[in-house]
């Protein structure tokens, strides 16, 4: 028999190691090919051969990108270079967003034994997430937590921040994280060189380079960026005798309970802004009655939710509050700061499109219901009044308009959406105290069902629908043991979509067992 | 004027002997044409091809200096048509375009000039549009050779194999009459490297001569009886002068030992991916000396009988590794064996998975499967049996959200289907049928409008079927691009004809925007070696349309709504037609940009726009990004503990479009949207107003602020 011509098998090439495989992961329009291109020319000053390859067309649209490259020192004859990255076999891993960092290590391109992950922690939030009704935004947690586990080395910190401080765009910062990194075997001068020969923003992408490059360096400053600092309060300023009763009112709110009184303190601000200091005592009033059911086992939890909601439901968005926020020196001066435009001429337009039911709800309460009543006087208001209006209002003109309206905040609680919305309020109040009589938890997801109540129009009146479709809901489970759970996952789903579909099918599993 | 400019590129295109060239796969192969002495070159723009028709348009100047034609053809089908020019007269000609759409499209052209043969050399440059990024179906353009028996040359994907196998191509083709196509696939394609260049050669028949001097040879028309000879000479004389043209040449290569039990057949464009799993697996150094025979197919279409049989001779086991479906490669290979009798056992998508990309890790997978069976002793000990636990990662498919393509900001397009969006509202679900092009994208969140597109230029004709009863009209969306490409003839002519009564959306954003900018027919751009400003409503009145709404501002969302409206529920009984324009935002940019920050440098009066939202009228609803999608409109967390949801925020890539504020108007949103323009270098009367204005206007809000409340924040 003839003895087989196989080869024997033998350890790696070890030249193989001297292949560095490094890959980029982008959103289309971040600068992912200008980054390609610095690191390739910054591999082939240093004496190696480098080879990139990228996916263009439609993904460069806004959409996920990827490039790769490869290098190794000069030899000749050349080395043979992959054209896309393989799972596992990745040394250099740059992730231009946090999520993108999630998809590479999804796609297996961050291994333990390997791979620097290079990764900014910035969000550009996908479609997906955005057009969610509740918070659709995903967890830049797991993805950290990931990070640390796949990748061997790991530079994460929010390189889009530190860019646009420095005047530059990401892709400069990206380099000089690889740099601070020292996952490549270059001088940080060599990278600064290659900065230099593209020839483009120069002077900018150098000092984002640099702050990047000393924030790989100093792993610990990471850690300070994660602690949010907690939220201040706001001061009030304003004529001394509502000074006065204002301190009545705040040292109402201390003597809360501790676990309440930060909300009650931000609920006062709120309701008080909206209208005035009566306003603030009223609002004060309606949370007691809370707190005298409430107690210290539970945590305060009710009244906790009860100070943030009622809050929300008294100041809600009518034309006078949106009229009286849009004309605040206080806005201007933030608007100036934001569009940099403190030295320069600054004109604003607002995009008001009021219709037939927000007139007939700023007139007196009675008059404004006869209206609403009466398709004919509706439709004669229609013709009126409900077209787009943009309005100049920095124009003088356009701004005594607003501010007048913005001034009929004592007027307002005559008003036909006044008492619309006291109506409402009142009963939603009343429900939730019933519930309390059932069942502790029932009564605070109630209360949390008041953040479906959002938007203006037909947004608004949809929310409204959603609102009622859930409390109808929360009645049908009131004497399940658990029927807490049941509203919770009610107002989730009446939160998933648009169009309540995902509220449909909870409310539809519901009725299959009551 | 196209999205990226390669006039800098192009200077590299004149270097002589000599001198070494680095850069992009596409370059590389513009670069070959010049040292092959091509007469012509044209071609239709897509990825991953549309930058070689853009180094094709900057280069305009050397391939004149060179007598060298370029066209930039109207469609695929042109393309292969102007090959015409081969078929009687001894000029290289080369034309480009993706594959395996622009091979469709070109296909009729392409069987007629396969028919007749070629005199010249005639090169098919396709970039294969499979795998990661692709936006097209998944097929192969190699079906399309085999039907017509073209060549087709898969060259390894380096710059070195790439500007060689231009001129292998060029030889093989005159040397058996017979077109070849000349595949890159999308990485090939932009892959970077360096090669030796020579120098660039004229044609040895400039086209300007050839037409002087016509020529005509009544036995290469496809007609009967020449039709049915043409078929014979395929057979008995193109193949056979083919196969001995591969062989002689040495156009496909083997490597590795000369002996062997095993030994793998692959595509060229599949070699650096099978070196680099060889690697990976111990089997290959470096530089890809492999320690298992590899048959390398540079010519993929027809296989060589005689060759391959050599190769398999004395081995046990063969491993075919051919991206794509169907298996032809396989199958050939197989039918050689089986005709021959031979033992050896040939495997492939038997290990290999039928469908999909192959990825490094496919790659890995089969090769390793392969060598289990047949040859175990060559694997490394842990791929043998693997001992070593990985660390568990996470699991992240279910935070990671999907990112697929969508409008730019300020696209154009992006108030066209808000629009759409918001008459749907009112009217119902519409039959929406799309067509290829950014306008594509609607059919994803948040708008998703449209369930099909049969192809380029064909939206209108593919709601052919749903045309008069029902209540509710058809609507169909084409781009500029598709419209002028087929549109016109196949889509709108065929409404005409047929007297439909549905309802056409031509998006116009002034280019072939989704390839790249490139100009087309109603461009309004000038330029200087095409003919542009021919407008698209023109041409409809010409071919017949009565019903023609030319909207010229797209981002006035409410007179977009209207006259939607006015389409789809007018007494007109026949074809309406809506010609929705506005440039596209990422040319328009390009453009603009540059002269604006000149004006301001240089203290001209400049107003430059950008929106924003008032924090504490915005309830966080997101009805606004259901409408938008737009990558400037994004969501902020507040760290109020009164606020549930976060709300929506404008970042400072916003371009001012105007579609937050005609969306938050037409769809009666909120009023927390505002334009604020920022005037710079304001001067004179109207600066001296605005400041007037602000002071009376601090002044109120001062006396406002003296008869309340004001919560302010206080920095800590």
């Amino acid at each position: 028999m003839n003895t087989p011509i196989l080869p024997a098998a033998r350890p790696l090439d070890e030249k193989l190691g001297t292949i560095i495989k490094l890959a980029i992961l982008a959103v289309g329009g971040q600068g992912g090919g200008v980054l390609t291109n610095w690191i390739e020319a910054l591999a082939r000053s240093q004496g190696y051969t480098a080879q990139a390859t990228s996916v263009a067309g439609v993904a460069q649209r806004t959409g996920a990108t990827i490039y790769y490259i490869e290098m190794a020192p000069i030899s000749d004859p050349s080395p043979v270079f992959s054209l896309a990255p393989s799972a596992g076999d990745v040394d250099v891993m740059i992730a231009a967003e946090m999520m993108e960092a999630g998809r590479a290590i999804m796609r297996g391109f961050v291994t333990p034994d390997r791979t620097t992950l290079v990764a900014s922690t910035h969000r550009a939030l996908a479609v997906a997430e955005k057009i969610v009704p509740g918070d659709g935004i995903a967890s830049s947690d797991e993805v950290r937590a990931a990070a640390e586990i796949a990748a061997d080395h790991l530079i994460m910190f929010d390189m889009d921040r530190l860019a646009v401080q420095n005047g530059s765009v990401i892709s400069s910062a990206l380099f000089g994280a690889l740099a601070g990194s020292r996952a490549l075997p270059f001088p940080r001068e060599a990278f600064e060189d290659a900065i230099r020969a593209s020839g483009k923003g120069v002077e900018a992408s150098l000092r984002a380079f640099s702050a990047a490059y000393e924030r790989a360096q100093n792993p610990e400053e990471i850690q300070q960026e994660t602690d949010t600092t907690p939220a201040t309060l706001s001061q009030p300023q304003g004529p001394a005798a509502q000074m006065t009763e204002w301190h009545a009112l705040s040292a109402r709110c201390d003597s809360l309970p501790s676990p309440v009184q930060e909300m009650a303190h931000r609920g006062l601000r709120k309701v008080i802004g909206f209208q005035d200091l009566a306003y603030g005592a009223a609002y004060l009033y309606r949370l007691d009655q809370f707190v005298a059911k409430d107690t210290p086992q539970q945590g305060y939890v009710l009244s906790t939710e009860a100070a943030k909601h009622i809050a929300n439901a008294m100041a809600y968005d009518d034309v006078i509050r949106v009229a009286d926020l849009k004309t605040r020196g206080t806005r201007v001066t933030r608007i100036e700061q934001e569009m940099k435009a403190q030295d320069k001429t600054l004109h604003l337009t607002e995009f008001f499109h009021p219709r037939a039911e927000e007139i007939a709800g700023l007139l007196p309460a009675r008059l404004g219901a006869r209206i609403e009543n009466s398709a004919r006087w509706m439709g004669r208001l229609e013709r009126w009044f409900d077209k787009g209006r943009r309005l100049r209002s920095l124009k003088l003109s356009h701004f005594l308009m607003l501010y007048l309206l913005g001034g009929l905040r004592r007027y307002r609680l005559r008003t036909l959406r006044h008492a619309q919305e006291q109506a409402h309020l009142t009963r939603w109040i009343d429900t939730c105290h019933d519930a309390l009589a059932v069942d502790y938890d029932y009564a605070c997801e109630l209360i949390r069902c008041r953040r479906l109540i959002k938007g203006y129009s037909d947004t608004h009146a949809r929310a409204h629908s959603k609102f009622d479709r859930v409390v109808e809901g929360a009645g049908l489970v009131r004497t399940r043991p658990d029927a807490a759970q049941w509203v919770a996952r009610l107002r989730e789903a009446a939160l998933q979509d648009e169009k309540g579909t995902a509220l449909d099918g909870a409310l539809k599993t519901i009725r299959s067992f009551t | 004027m196209a999205e990226r400019s390669f006039k800098k590129e192009v200077q590299h295109l004149r270097l002589g002997a000599g001198h070494t060239f680095t850069g992009e796969g596409i370059l590389a192969i513009t670069k070959a044409l010049l040292e092959n002495g091509v007469g012509y070159v044209g071609g239709y723009q897509g990825a991953p091809i549309s930058h070689l028709m853009d180094v094709l348009a900057d280069a305009e100047e050397l391939l004149g200096e060179l007598d060298v034609r370029f066209e930039a053809n109207a469609s695929e089908a042109a393309a292969a048509a102007m090959l015409a020019a081969s078929v009687h007269y001894p000029i290289r000609g080369a034309v480009t375009f993706k594959g395996s759409v622009g091979v469709n499209v070109a296909s009729d052209a392409l069987a007629n000039l396969s028919s007749s043969g070629v005199t010249g050399g005639a090169l098919i440059i396709v970039g294969e549009d499979y795998g990661e990024g692709s936006s097209i179906m998944q097929e192969r353009s190699h079906a399309f050779a085999m039907k017509s028996q073209f060549w087709l040359m898969d060259p390894r994907p380096n710059l070195p194999s790439i500007v060689a196998s231009v001129q292998q191509g060029f030889e093989l083709s005159e040397a058996s009459n017979t077109p070849v196509m000349l595949m890159v696939r999308i990485r090939s394609c932009h892959v970077t490297g360096s090669f030796e260049c020579r120098d660039n050669t004229r044609p040895s028949l400039p086209v300007k001569d050839a037409v002087a001097n016509p020529r005509r040879d009544f036995n290469r028309v496809v007609l009967p009886p020449m039709s049915y000879q043409h078929e014979q000479d395929k057979i008995n004389n193109r193949w056979p002068a083919a196969e001995k043209h591969i062989m002689d040449k040495g156009l496909n290569e083997i490597f590795g030992p000369a002996t062997s039990e095993i030994g793998i057949v692959c595509q060229g464009g599949m070699y650096n991916g099978v070196i680099r799993a060889l690697q990976r697996l111990g089997l290959a150094d470096i530089y890809g000396q492999t320690e298992v025979p590899i048959y390398c197919l540079n010519v993929t279409y027809p296989l060589v009988q005689d060759e391959f049989s050599r190769f398999a001779e004395g081995k046990k086991g063969l491993l075919v590794i051919e991206e794509g479906q169907p298996e032809f490669i396989e199958q050939g290979l197989s039918t050689m064996l089986y005709r021959s009798q031979s033992p050896v056992q040939l495997h492939g998508k038997d290990i290999f998975p039928m469908a999909g990309e192959y990825t490094g890790q496919v790659m890995l997978d089969g090769i390793t499967s392969f060598l289990k069976t047949h040859a175990p002793g060559l694997l490394p000990g842990q791929t043998r049996a693997p001992n070593q636990e990985a660390p568990e990662i996470p699991d992240l498919s279910q935070t990671v959200p999907i990112r697929p393509p969508g409008f730019c900001t300020g696209c154009p397009e992006r108030p066209i289907f808000a629009a759409m969006k918001l008459v749907e509202q009112e009217l119902g679900a519409h039959q929406v049928s799309g067509d290829i092009g950014c306008h594509i994208f609607a059919c994803l969140p948040p708008f998703e409008i449209g369930g099909s597109t049969m192809g380029y230029g064909l939206g209108p004709a593919s709601n052919g079927a749903f045309d008069g009863g029902g209540g509710k009209r058809a609507i169909s969306f084409l781009g500029d691009g598709g419209f002028w490409h087929n549109g016109l003839s196949s889509s709108i002519g065929n409404m005409v004809y047929n007297k439909s009564d549905s309802v056409a959306v031509i998006v116009d954003n002034y280019y072939s925007a989704a390839t790249g900018g490139q100009d087309v027919l109603s461009s309004r751009a000038d330029n200087p070696t095409k003919s542009t400003n021919n407008p698209i409503s023109k041409a409809l009145k010409g071919i017949g349309v009565d019903w023609v709404r030319q909207i010229d501002h797209t981002y006035d969302v409410g007179r977009m709504r209207d006259v939607l409206r006015e389409a789809l529920t007018t007494d007109y009984n026949g074809p309406k037609v809506i010609v929705a324009s506005s440039e596209c935002m990422l040319n328009r940019r390009r453009r603009e940009k540059p002269i604006r920050n000149t004006a301001i440098r240089d203290g001209a009066r400049v107003e430059v726009p950008r929106f924003g939202i008032d924090e504490d009228i915005c309830t966080g609803d997101h009805a606004c990004i259901r409408l938008s999608g737009c990558p400037s409109l994004s969501l902020k967390t507040l760290d109020d503990p009164l606020r549930d949801d976060p709300i929506a925020s404008i970042d400072q890539s916003c371009v001012g479009c105007g579609n937050c504020g005609e969306v938050a108007d037409a769809a009666i949103l909120c009023p927390s949207f505002y334009r604020a323009d920022v005037v710079h270098n304001d001067t004179g009367l109207s600066a001296w107003w605005a400041r007037t204005s602000r002071r009376i206007i601090a002044g109120l809000q001062a006396r406002r602020r003296a008869t309340r409340l004001e919560f302010v924040e206080v920095p800590q």
